[in-house]
């Protein structure tokens, strides 16, 4: 069962008193932005096995948003982190680069 | 490539020898440099592809290459409904052309799939819900699918074991279509892996793709861990790992893979001879052969590649179906298993073109993908050897940026 920690109110809060928002860090457009634009935002997702930055409400606790990174493929939980944030921290960042030498960055 | 037919001829001729004659189902051939279609992906859909390519366009060059075994993706793990009563158009068109194929495809592969057009209910148990199903009875009497409302008492006589009077969800009554059923999911793989094979093709097991080369926006071939493939044109054919295959090649995909489960109980003596949907619960159940009720529950909502799902989607599965069939509380359930499904923004599949000339993409199918083999092979097919095809036309990637949607997720609830 998946845990997540809320960065808000600190508790481990498993998957049932969370909802998933998907993909994090997409960057919205507004009125005017073009076709390609929107369908970036709305629609096409990164989707990777692997390293996914994604939203979280804690639904069943304190109700807030915030954004976590975990593995796909392995269900592994790297870290969670505030919805105010414009990228992932940069100890985050260290923390999954030594565990997924591999991994091409967060975009 | 002569395979000997199927028969019982072949069966009498058999017994004869101890049932020592019988060969291979299929060879286990080695990839070759170069072909003229590659479909990366040995389900049903990625087979079915490539035997209408050769079928009826005559494309026998092809090589269908996958990364672990014949059908042991989602074509093994789905819970082998058929049906077509959707809501729109263009969807009603390739799920009816399936089902139509699924009625002969034992004759025209010589394989038994053991397609068993048992009927098909929808449960209506709310209001909302009776009213979507009776306008979608209304589109599929206009588009040809042959679909009717049914009232309690109907579905009451043909499913003796369910409880209608609710209290909580009570039902109201049923969209049914008569010629819906199941068929057995392996043997789809396998008959038309069988009759790819007997027309050339080669089926290459245990083989993944690493990478995929294009030059100048146009594709040129795979590398493999079978080493490098050419071709002219590559179907991709991966539900759960669409996003995987289109990074490789170049570009992405509106889509996100989820997980999905299903479970079986332990067998028990024929009950209940049609296939029951419950969208409202989120529970779907029809009995196999061997006797086992087979259930199938809702997707996880996050991002999933581990062909496993969260244990508490399989409580809330069963916790509601035992208020639709109390008789369910007294069974053990024997096994669970999740596979990993394509989901879009409009619950509806995409068969298209790509960025990279001669790449073309078959994904999107979400939680119903089985029940439409045959129809998505077949308009696959002809979109890969002509360009075009009536079937796919509304089904393009793009359509999320024209916003022309083929809007099935709330026409058909969460359960395909």
């Amino acid at each position: 069962m998946l845990t997540l920690e809320c960065p808000y109110c600190g508790v481990k809060a498993e998957e049932t008193e969370l909802t998933a928002g998907g993909e994090a860090h997409l960057k919205r457009y507004g009125p005017g932005s073009s076709d390609e634009d929107f369908e970036s935002y709305l629609f096409v997702r990164k989707n990777p096995k692997g390293v996914h930055f994604e939203r979280w409400r804690h639904a069943y606790g304190c109700g807030k948003w915030f954004l976590a990174a975990r593995c796909t493929a392995t269900l592994e939980v790297f870290g969670t982190y505030p919805a105010q944030s414009k990228e992932p921290p940069a100890e985050l960042q260290a923390k999954i680069r030594a565990k997924r030498p591999n991994w091409e960055g967060y975009r | 490539m002569g395979l000997k037919r199927y028969s019982v001829f072949a069966i009498v001729r058999e017994a004869m020898s101890y049932h020592q004659g019988w060969e291979r189902a299929w060879p286990w051939p080695k990839p070759k440099r170069k072909y003229d279609v590659v479909i990366v992906g040995a389900g049903g859909h990625g087979l079915a592809t490539a035997y209408y390519l050769g079928k009826n366009f005559g494309i026998t060059n092809v090589a269908i290459i996958e990364k672990g075994w014949l059908g042991g993706g989602n074509t093994g793990r789905n819970t082998t409904i058929i049906r077509s009563n959707y809501l729109q158009d263009p969807s009603a068109a390739i799920y009816e052309k399936a089902r139509s194929l699924y009625e002969t495809m034992s004759q025209d592969l010589n394989y038994n799939v053991m397609f068993s057009p048992r009927g098909l209910l929808m449960l209506g148990q709310t209001e909302h819900e009776v009213r979507g199903y009776k306008r979608t009875v209304y589109a599929n009497n206009l588009q040809g699918v042959e679909t009717r409302w049914i009232e309690p008492d109907e579905v009451k006589k043909l499913v003796p074991i369910i409880n209608i009077a609710g209290p909580r969800y009570p039902v109201l009554g049923a969209l049914y279509q008569a010629r819906g059923g199941t068929a057995r999911h392996d043997a789809v793989a396998w008959g038309y892996a069988r009759a790819c094979s007997a027309m050339g093709m080669d089926v290459i097991q245990q083989c993944e793709v690493t990478g995929v080369r294009s030059e100048g926006g146009r594709v040129k071939g795979i590398d493999t861990t079978k080493g490098a493939i050419d071709c002219d044109k590559l179907g991709l054919v991966v539900a759960g790992n669409s996003s995987v295959l289109a990074e490789m090649a170049g570009f992405r995909l509106p889509i996100e893979s989820l997980a999905l489960q299903a479970l079986v109980s332990e067998p028990i003596k024929p009950c209940m001879d049609v296939v029951v949907m419950a969208n409202t619960v989120h529970g779907y159940m029809s009995q196999s052969d061997k006797g086992e009720m087979v259930i199938g529950g809702g997707t996880d909502g996050f991002n999933n590649y581990t062909q496993r799902g969260s244990f508490h989607h399989i409580e809330e599965t069963v916790r509601s179906l035992i208020e639709t069939f109390p008789m369910l509380s007294r069974l053990k359930m024997l096994r669970q298993w999740g596979g990993i499904v394509d989901m879009t923004g409009d619950r509806s599949p995409i068969l298209s073109k790509t960025p990279v000339e001669g790449v073309f993409v078959n994904c999107g199918w979400g939680t119903g993908g089985f029940k439409a083999i045959p129809g998505s092979g077949w308009a696959m097919a002809e979109l890969m050897a002509r360009g075009h095809s009536p079937l796919t036309e509304e089904f393009s990637m793009y359509r999320f940026r024209e916003g022309k949607f083929i809007d099935e997720s709330v026409a058909a609830g969460v359960a395909h």
